[in-house]
């Protein structure tokens, strides 16, 4: 089937996914109607991004495999809520991947706080083992340059925010920053890499 | 909170870095800011960069899972636009003072138009709790597809349910309403219908703390089974 996709027209096409931008939005359609082999592809295109995400917020390896099923199950299922004129398919997808990963680690947080045995075996997987994969791809290193523009108070406010899970009020008690700074931070972070990467405007 | 505070959120919101309350009293701040929805856009772009450098495959058994795993699953028809079709004439300020129990989320919110405070005669009593000047409201995604946002109002002392694109019950099953008490579940009444329907909870809301509906036997149940559909949690000090 590989020659008669699309062409992509000068298209970008997003990093990890292997798949130019309006294919992803077209799987996404023809998933909405039930086309299994469409979801495939999506699947394909996708997962390897989905996954990393949901790996670096939740790190256990077991329950990360879990919520990428629940994602995908998701997307399956709501793709039709899909909507090209609020964003790509892809900042639809990892939206929602990363809204589920974050419920994850935050109802964990909820059980293990009755049970702190838990909570202390549980989160061993070292912060960076997961990112490595990805080193090698042009465009995150283009990322990673961009974020390295981020002030480092910055930088720290929204890794913790995007990639720890944490509340912006969790993050200030963290950072020991007064309640409100942490928010302005994350905002401010967000708004650099925007205006580095050019992305958004 | 201020107009200003709560732009200020955008970024925070961008990242799901806002807690349940939070989300929800911004997303009602989004409904009515084109400003901060726009905003909202362009950092979700930035935060989609933040993904790139955390790439790692899934085990390669995954891909046969899921693709088996869906072929028992129905695909969502689309969403009609409820949001655009009830934009609020008149906006009160009132905030979702609560967290639903694992079924909110979803990223979706409803705003239903509330007017001020009315004890007009004629007005049905789910209408007086919908137009009660302390009406709070809480919305859920429903387990089983659909919406529902459970307006209660200690003045009037009883709640209403709201519901959009309620399936129907499966055969030989009602949704059933319930108002959590100190002493339980306490049976409130139906809900008949699908799609839109607005039902009141019978009974009064002294002492409840939150609000369950639940897929029952016809006839009901005078304790809650399962399927859970929405649960709700009343929480008037949130605010």
């Amino acid at each position: 089937m590989s020659h008669l996709q699309p062409v992509p027209s000068g298209e970008t096409t997003p990093e990890g996914t292997g798949a130019p931008a309006p294919a992803l939005a077209d799987y996404l359609r023809r998933s909405a109607r039930g086309d299994e082999e469409a979801f495939a592809a999506l699947y394909d295109a996708t997962s390897a991004r989905v996954h990393g995400l949901v790996l670096r917020v939740v790190r256990d390896p077991a329950q990360s495999e879990e919520v990428t099923q629940e994602v995908f199950l998701q997307v399956w299922r709501t793709a039709a809520r899909f909507d090209e004129t609020k964003g790509s398919a892809l900042a639809w997808l990892m939206t929602l991947a990363h809204r589920r990963a974050v419920d994850r680690v935050r109802a964990a947080e909820a059980v293990t706080r009755q049970d702190t045995s838990y909570h202390q075996t549980s989160r061993t997987v070292p912060h960076d083992s997961t990112a490595e994969a990805a080193e090698a791809s042009m465009e995150a290193r283009r990322v990673r340059s961009a974020l390295s523009e981020l002030t480092t108070v910055q930088r720290e406010a929204l890794e913790l925010a995007y990639f720890g899970g944490y509340t912006h009020t969790e993050v200030a008690t963290m950072l020991d920053l007064p309640v409100g700074t942490a928010k302005t931070r994350i905002r401010d972070g967000l708004i650099r890499l925007r205006d580095a990467m050019g992305v958004g405007q | 909170m201020t107009a200003h505070e709560i732009h200020a959120l955008a970024g925070a919101y961008a990242v799901d870095a806002l807690d349940d309350v939070e989300r929800a009293r911004f997303e009602e701040h989004l409904a009515v800011c084109a400003e901060c929805r726009a905003e909202v856009a362009s950092l979700a772009d930035a935060t989609l960069l933040l993904s790139e450098v955390t790439a790692v495959a899934p085990p390669a058994s995954m891909r046969g899972a899921i693709l088996a795993d869906i072929k028992k699953v129905r695909p969502l028809p689309p969403a009609v636009a409820r949001i655009e079709k009830r934009r609020p004439r008149r906006w009160t300020g009132l905030v979702a003072a609560a967290v639903a129990l694992g079924v909110l989320g979803g990223g979706s919110y409803v705003v239903l138009q509330i007017q001020d405070d009315s004890s007009e005669v004629g007005l049905t009593a789910a209408d007086r709790v919908l137009r009660a000047s302390d009406v709070q409201h809480v919305t859920a995604d429903l387990a089983r597809g659909g919406v529902a946002t459970v307006f209660h109002s200690a003045k009037q002392g009883k709640a209403v349910v709201v519901t959009e694109g309620l399936p129907p019950a499966p055969s030989g099953h009602v949704y059933q309403l319930w108002l959590r008490k100190a002493s339980g579940m306490v049976p409130a009444g139906f809900i008949t219908g699908t799609g839109e329907q607005t039902e009141l909870f019978e009974g009064g809301l002294a002492g409840a703390s939150g609000a369950g509906i639940t897929i029952e036997p016809d006839g009901g149940s005078k304790v809650p089974t399962l399927p859970v559909v929405a649960l709700v949690d009343f929480e008037p000090d949130a605010t």
